[in-house]
């Protein structure tokens, strides 16, 4: 439980009084007092998102404007390429790219969000690694660049199939944006920053307002029938059924983007034989890994019966016998499958869909399967 | 003629002469959620008083319960296996979890009665 002290000294988001008029359950989460969910609850909310529209607040999450001194966006894309592994020089102005800082290791230090804004590059990133990414940005490109967190701004995220004519009724350019197109539109008379793309595996948008103005636009957007709150309850359980990693669990400082199947994101310019290879931290293991495959990998798990095989359980090759092979680093149970869903680290002998693997649960092992991710078909509009 | 008790970790017990059945209250499913799964205890397992008799999973996580009385499993709802989601319904009435077979009446003492419990929500 946490104390007075505890609670206090959590920090809020600009939409808190609007989480609490709407009676969203507060909790704890990465510093902040969040909804986990309204009265609605985790089931609907997810649902909801995919049938319809879903509100949520993401403003935990850290953004940070990467400004070049030379004024020209390329010398921040090529500086912000000696901490990550992608190509973030061919990102074209309007675009966004998912990226990783990675640690001398190969490790994953935190996820992001890259958008070129023209004259200036425009980060997204988690809320837990928001202090320590700054940090890092900063003693790292200070000698190109300036580092400027944007800490008087709300991020919303408006997701799911409504998403579109919503937003558009505020927004007369939002329906010509296409998935990770990004930049600064106006929204209801406002200067936001938004992305065509989210969290959930649906088509989606997140929008970057003034804290001032967050809660008169988040208002405007609920007043639409579409759309319900959703709580953090179903952002996990939305990104789970859409294969995405979650920060902190699914990747870490321990995990190469190459053992967490994140092979897609890394561009071929900067593996062995680009034209910018390597050159970023933890460059020799990553492309390694590339070259020469890793030994273990992430991958999708789906259970025969309805238990849930939870973050932490342990993964055997064999319904009674041996040592642990693996093990689950997210899972529950996905609403729109209606059955339980996971994902976690295997041998890569043991990596192939339709693998039969066993996850200990209370005593018991459970037979699970190795399968394709997404779990849930995703509705980027491309 | 049934009497109703009820445990601090939110369970209920309807008592019936020397059987008692047992399910978790109207409170707590609805600080649970969305309740996905129940695992049951095998009909004919001994259970202790205060050990995990019983998992219900809700979309956001796992809770245990624990047996409140001390005694033989008797029976158990096959009903929350196929339609976990009557624990939200209906939790005091069709959701009952398993019956018990009472070993020691004196446990009862122990228990709390509806105002009791009421308060202790409160």
């Amino acid at each position: 439980m946490l104390s007075r002290d505890d609670q206090d000294s959590l920090k809020t988001t600009p939409l808190h009084g609007l989480h609490v008029s709407l009676g969203g359950k507060m909790v704890p989460f990465a510093g902040y007092d969040m909804p986990v969910q309204y009265p609605a609850g985790v089931l609907k909310e997810h649902l909801h998102t995919r049938s319809q529209a879903g509100l949520f607040d993401v403003s935990h999450m850290g953004q940070i404007r990467v400004l070049p001194k030379s004024g020209k966006v390329e010398d921040a894309a090529r500086a912000l390429e000696r901490l990550v592994p992608q190509d973030i020089v061919a990102v074209a102005p309007g675009r966004q790219r998912y990226a990783q800082f990675t640690n001398a290791d190969g490790g994953i230090l935190d996820d992001l969000m890259v958008a070129n804004f023209g004259d200036h590059l425009f980060l997204v990133v988690n809320a837990a690694c928001k202090a320590e990414d700054e940090a890092h940005l900063r003693a790292n490109l200070s000698d190109d660049c300036i580092i400027d967190s944007l800490t008087e701004r709300a991020l919303i995220a408006l997701q799911g199939p409504k998403a579109e004519s919503v937003l558009a009724k505020l927004c007369a350019e939002a329906p010509a944006m296409k998935f990770m197109d990004a930049g600064p539109r106006e929204i209801a008379g406002i200067d936001c920053f938004v992305s065509r793309s989210g969290y959930t595996g649906e088509d989606g948008f997140e929008i970057s307002v003034p804290a001032g103005d967050a809660e008169r636009l988040a208002k405007t957007l609920l007043d639409n029938t579409d759309v319900l709150p959703i709580g953090l309850g179903a952002r996990d359980s939305l990104r789970l059924e859409a294969g995405l990693c979650l920060y902190g669990h699914d990747i870490d400082t321990a995990t190469t983007p190459v053992e967490a199947a994140l092979e897609w994101s890394v561009q071929k310019s900067r593996r062995t034989g680009g034209a910018r290879a390597g050159g970023f931290p933890g460059a020799e293991k990553i492309l390694t890994h590339f070259d020469q495959g890793a030994s273990r990998r992430r991958v999708g798990l789906r259970t025969e019966g309805r238990a849930p095989v939870r973050e932490g359980a342990l993964l055997f090759a064999d319904s009674a016998a041996g040592e642990p092979v693996g093990k689950v680093t997210s899972g529950g149970f996905g609403p729109s499958l209606n059955a339980p869903v996971a994902m976690g680290y295997v041998p890569t002998s043991q990596s192939a869909l339709g693998t039969k693997l066993f996850a200990e649960v209370r005593g018991q092992r459970l037979p699970l399967t190795v399968a394709a991710m997404p779990f849930v078909k995703n509705t980027y509009k491309r | 003629m049934t009497t109703t008790l009820y445990t601090s970790d939110h369970e209920w017990l309807a008592i019936d002469g020397d059987v008692a059945t047992v399910g978790i209250t109207d409170y707590a499913q609805s600080q649970l959620g969305d309740v996905v799964f129940v695992e049951l205890p095998k009909v004919g397992r001994t259970l202790k008083k205060t050990e995990a008799a019983a998992v219900v999973e809700s979309v956001k996580a796992a809770s245990d319960v624990y047996a409140p009385i001390s005694g033989e499993v008797l029976e158990v709802n096959d009903a929350l296996g196929g339609e976990p989601a009557l624990v939200n319904s209906d939790a005091q009435g069709k959701a009952w979890f398993f019956k018990i077979k009472i070993a020691d009446k004196s446990e009862l003492g122990g228990l709390m009665d509806e105002a009791a419990y009421k308060a202790h929500t409160a």
